[in-house]
């Protein structure tokens, strides 16, 4: 599938930028990301072109301002979700995850109005509706 | 590449002890969120997630490779099987394991220079080379190494002349490449373990050709 991922003569993305004595991982949670990804990869749920079918997947202007390992971990979340592995109100109900919903100084726009299942009948649809919202559209 | 958020080794997050209260950002906070979340159904064990880690940053390198590319030089034999069956030969070294399964050798010849890219996404063959570094997986070496691939390569201070054929060589999650540099001269009296310190990970990329040692008499007489 054609994509922003597909990058092969793609002109304007300027000079290779190179850093000397790299490390393996430039921070802590990256090395947790590229651990639990390869520990969930082991229950064979899915495999290596799944995976990167899911990273391919991240909106286009979100892929080319992620760094690898933000892709990495932006593909675990929906693949533990898709596979059952965890619920996405597991995932966003967490008390040490940011709540999303939350109004922050320079994020004020986009968050406020959107529907939050509440009450009702229709409740658990609503609620799927944003949790789907959630997933698939931030 | 954004979002490095460069802790230099503070590691806030596994050390409650720190006195550094910068506060955790939000990928940060995803991340420990979903290990604990994962750990608390048993999905994941936190002590198997830290030898994965400490797999890949201590174990698992470019000196593997430099290993398979010395025996190479030293034992035509070998280098034999390693053009024929670069999996085959580079699992009789004992360097097998995820992202290595479909392995093909590239042999740097006067005439010929190979470089490696994975245009699509970061393909490269972890049990020779361990993990790639950010400008492998970057936007400018993924679209311009085919492109302007003598460009890429000017970039890394390498200058080929115009006889030499540039093949560029785009990976995929199936098969994944090893350039075989040239043996550079100066080299004859060394062991592999001596080779093997010459090899760099960018003349296994192709970004590099192996140089010369300085003073070849000298240093192969000290490691005698």
């Amino acid at each position: 599938m054609n994509g922003v991922h597909d990058m092969g003569g793609r002109p304007g993305f300027g000079p290779v930028v190179r850093e000397e004595n790299e490390p393996v991982f430039h921070a802590k949670w990256e090395r947790r990301a590229f651990a639990l990804t390869l520990a969930m990869g082991a229950w064979r749920r899915w495999n290596l072109d799944v995976a990167r079918a899911w990273r391919e997947r991240m909106p286009p202007a979100d892929y080319l301002r992620a760094s690898y390992y933000e892709r990495w971990l932006w593909a675990l979340e929906r693949l533990l979700v898709e596979k059952g592995f965890v619920m996405l109100a597991e995932l966003d109900r967490r008390p040490d995850r940011p709540d999303r919903r939350r109004v922050r100084p320079g994020r004020v726009g986009g968050r406020v109005d959107q529907p939050t299942g509440g009450e009702g009948p229709d409740a658990g649809i609503r609620r799927n509706a944003t949790l789907y919202h959630m997933i698939y559209c931030t | 590449m954004s979002g490095h958020d460069h802790e230099h080794g503070h590691g806030h997050l596994d050390d409650p002890a720190h006195p550094h209260n910068a506060p955790l950002s939000e990928v940060q906070l995803r991340v420990r969120a979903l290990e604990s979340l994962l750990t608390e159904k048993g999905l994941v064990d936190p002590a198997a997630l830290n030898e994965l880690i400490d797999t890949y940053e201590t174990k698992v390198g470019p000196r593997n490779g430099a290993k398979v590319v010395a025996r190479a030089w030293a034992d035509p034999e070998f280098k034999r099987r390693l053009i024929e069956n670069a999996t085959e030969a580079i699992a009789e070294m004992g360097f097998i394991g995820r992202q290595g399964e479909d392995m093909v050798v590239l042999e740097n010849t006067p005439t010929v220079h190979n470089l490696v890219v994975c245009t699509l996404c970061s393909c490269y063959p972890w049990p020779v080379l361990g993990l790639p570094p950010v400008w492998y997986k970057s936007a400018p070496y993924r679209s311009r190494a085919v492109r302007d691939p003598r460009g890429v390569l000017q970039e890394f201070g390498v200058e080929l002349p115009e006889h030499v054929e540039v093949r560029v060589w785009d990976s995929t999650a199936e098969l994944r490449y090893l350039v075989l540099p040239e043996r550079p001269p100066g080299t004859e009296g060394m062991d592999e373990e001596e080779l093997a310190a010459l090899v760099t990970r960018d003349a296994m990329i192709g970004t590099a050709k192996v140089q010369a040692p300085e003073r070849p008499a000298a240093r192969a007489e000290a490691a005698r």
